[in-house]
């Protein structure tokens, strides 16, 4: 209760000195207040500085083969120099895989494809998502009725089941891997664009336009879209986290990403009969998974929070 | 009631509807001919042209979808060419490992996910909590196959020759005797639904140890199921004790909570009676979605612990291109999906009569 009172005194001050407080600001400010939020930026960060700057602060070449070039065997386990391994032994702090490449130069590598794909899977599906939502929304009618129900049967799919569907239709591989998942999650944006315009359509400045001769278009992405924003900025980030997943679990399975790209799905899914001669192999690229999941999942809980007020009570 | 559950089963119709129309057209869309995408690579041109003629693909799309429907609705998926059985026989073979596997994880899910979600609830803010949402948040980044495989390193790896060593893959012990129940009540059956259905029920090793009273086999199945379901179920936990909590704290702030606590009523009244049962019903939403992700993660599951259930049998028929499979495979899938939807749907009017109404 105190802190509430506090906060109230807090913004009044602000509200004397006329400094106006942006609704960005504000948010900004509840986000930083919370702890598991920063640490889903700080593992992010981290990610990031590492994808930006694998082919540097990465050891080894990740597409070459040590045969020949230092006295390693395959599936070698991990030699860390400060852990006690002989220093005469070059040093794999995640060991060899099975096609005698250093480990930890791959997991580093594949930090740039799980980011690209999952934002560039979620950036596809918020386009054509919103598109069709705010088409739906604003135009209502049959077209709504179309396209929701459309949405509908997508969504009837477990979405992992859909987008191994739609790779054995394309063929696997990467590219196609990163459609059936943007496809999949089309629907998820559709919905939240749609219920956003739904509730703003009806409001007086989207009226005021209207009156002052603005185009749909105009009324659309200039109106209602911006207004629309805080709820798909919340969906985008935890989706970019379940994108993430599903293209580690298609990589797994063989139909994303293929050897000897280094991804950390198809990484994993290359050693998992080896799990238990070399756990470390399976171990670390799953680990990467989680941490990267995690960092957006902790994002996407932060971000809700703090443009959420409503939800300011029931927050820990 | 009645009538609402009419209207959420008609509601339901154009959706699977829907399901069969996506199947149908993406499998269409498989470059090469329909007849070699379903038969394999190595059908003859005679093969081919009485396939052809079966399912009327010299017709108009229309046409051969409803055909397709027509099939569907009598239970013919047709015949997978690697395995040279009808599809349907195949469903009714793989689906209990499945069946077994999801009711199992949702088992251990809600038996911890909820208890947690309420301890963390009502000691808000104490480390319980603090640890409760953090095992949350983790367990809902977990790839699925990455914790199975641990599972099974450290219990099969790791704990061997101690007493809690797990088996890390199949569904029994070989060699372990699993006579089906109707062999051993003296049931003389004849071929036909009454038999396959019984078979189909004998395949869920639990059950058919319980009827048969057969212990040995129903501790090597339960054993055999551990490690897959705590995999599986890891997910839906995270989600199920957060939703709990989340929905409690919702309830616990409300006014009536302080009124019954003010009237000095026990603290488990409260928070069994008042408080949990007003939180169900977001709950019973997390609990039906899990599902989907349970059936999702059942083709992840079986592939790694070695489970013939529909999962694994679907993985199998990609890697192998045998899209009859893939194709019969997705729909039921779907369908099961669909249907555990409208029981959440049901389930909502039931513990909220306000919904009904509308």
């Amino acid at each position: 209760m105190a802190e509430k009172i506090n906060k109230t005194t807090h913004l009044d001050k602000e509200g004397l000195s006329l400094k106006s407080v942006s609704l960005w600001q504000i948010t900004w400010r509840r986000f930083f207040k919370r702890k598991s939020a920063l640490v889903g930026l700080g593992i992010l960060s981290v990610l990031a500085f590492i994808a930006l700057t694998a082919q540097w602060i990465a050891p080894y070449d990740p597409y070459q083969p040590l045969i020949g070039i230092e006295p390693v065997q395959r599936r070698e386990k991990p030699c860390i120099h400060l852990l006690g391994c002989s220093p005469d032994k070059p040093q794999h702090l995640m060991g060899i895989d099975g096609n005698v490449r250093d480990e930890f130069s791959r997991i580093l590598f594949g930090s740039r494809l799980s980011l690209i794909i999952g934002i560039a899977t979620v950036s596809l599906a918020i386009i054509i998502g919103t598109v069709l939502g705010a088409i739906a929304g604003y135009y209502g009618g049959w077209l709504d009725n179309i396209i929701m129900r459309v949405m509908d049967v997508l969504l009837a799919f477990p979405s992992l089941i859909l987008a191994i569907t739609i790779v054995t239709v394309l063929g696997p591989g990467i590219i196609n891997a990163l459609i059936a998942i943007s496809i999949v999650s089309i629907p998820a944006y559709a919905r939240v664009m749609r219920a956003s315009v739904l509730s703003i359509r009806e409001m007086d400045y989207v009226s005021a336009t209207r009156a002052l001769g603005g185009s749909n278009f105009q009324i659309i992405f200039r109106r209602i879209l911006p207004n629309a924003l805080t709820p798909l900025i919340v969906q985008a980030t935890l989706g970019i986290a379940s994108a993430i997943l599903d293209a580690a679990a298609l990589s797994f399975l063989g139909l994303g990403a293929q050897p000897p790209t280094p991804e950390w799905g198809s990484m994993l899914g290359a050693e998992r009969n080896q799990v238990f001669t070399a756990p470390y192999l399976v171990f670390y690229p799953g680990l990467a998974i989680m941490l990267t999941v995690l960092s957006f999942n902790l994002l996407g809980d932060g971000l809700r929070d703090a443009l959420d007020p409503r939800l300011a009570h029931v927050s820990g | 009631m009645v009538q609402y559950i009419i209207r959420r089963i008609i509601a339901t119709i154009p959706v699977l509807f829907g399901i069969l129309f996506v199947v149908f057209i993406l499998i269409r869309l498989i470059p090469g001919d329909p007849c070699h995408a379903m038969l394999g690579e190595k059908a003859t041109q005679e093969v081919c042209d009485r396939f052809i003629r079966a399912h009327g693909l010299d017709k108009p799309l229309l046409v051969q979808f409803g055909i397709y429907i027509n099939d569907v609705i009598r239970g013919n998926f047709g015949d997978s060419f690697r395995y040279g059985i009808p599809i349907t026989r195949l469903l009714i073979e793989r689906l209990p490992a499945t069946i077994e596997l999801s009711l199992a994880a949702l088992f251990v899910s809600i038996l911890v996910g909820i208890p947690l979600g309420i301890l963390a609830s009502v000691k808000h803010n104490s480390w319980i909590d603090v640890l409760t949402m953090l095992w949350a948040n983790i367990g809902v980044s977990m790839p699925v196959f990455w914790l199975g495989l641990m599972l099974a390193y450290v219990f099969a790896i790791l704990l061997k020759g101690t007493p809690i060593w797990l088996p890390p893959s199949g569904r029994l012990t070989a060699g372990i005797d699993a006579t089906p129940f109707y062999d051993i009540w003296g049931l003389q059956l004849t071929d036909g639904g009454w038999k396959t259905f019984l078979y189909f029920l004998s395949n869920l090793h639990i059950l058919n140890a319980i009827l048969s009273a057969n212990w040995a086999l129903l501790g090597d199945a339960i054993r055999h199921l551990i490690l897959p379901a705590l995999a599986l179920g890891t997910i839906p936990l995270a989600l199920i004790a957060r939703m709990t909590r989340s929905s409690m704290l919702e309830v616990l702030g409300q006014d009536f909570i302080r009124t019954a606590r003010s009237k000095g009523l026990p603290r488990r009244l409260v928070i069994f009676k008042h408080t949990f049962r007003n939180s169900l019903l977001p709950l019973v939403t997390v609990i039906g979605l899990s599902l989907g992700s349970l059936l999702s993660g059942a083709v992840l599951t079986e592939t790694i612990f070695g489970l013939s259930g529909v999962g694994r049998t679907l993985y199998d028929a990609i890697t192998a291109r045998d899209y009859g499979i893939v194709q019969a495979f997705t729909v039921v899938i779907a369908v099961f999906f669909v249907l555990i939807n409208l029981l959440v749907d049901i389930s909502y009017a039931y513990l909220d009569p306000r919904i009904r109404l509308e």
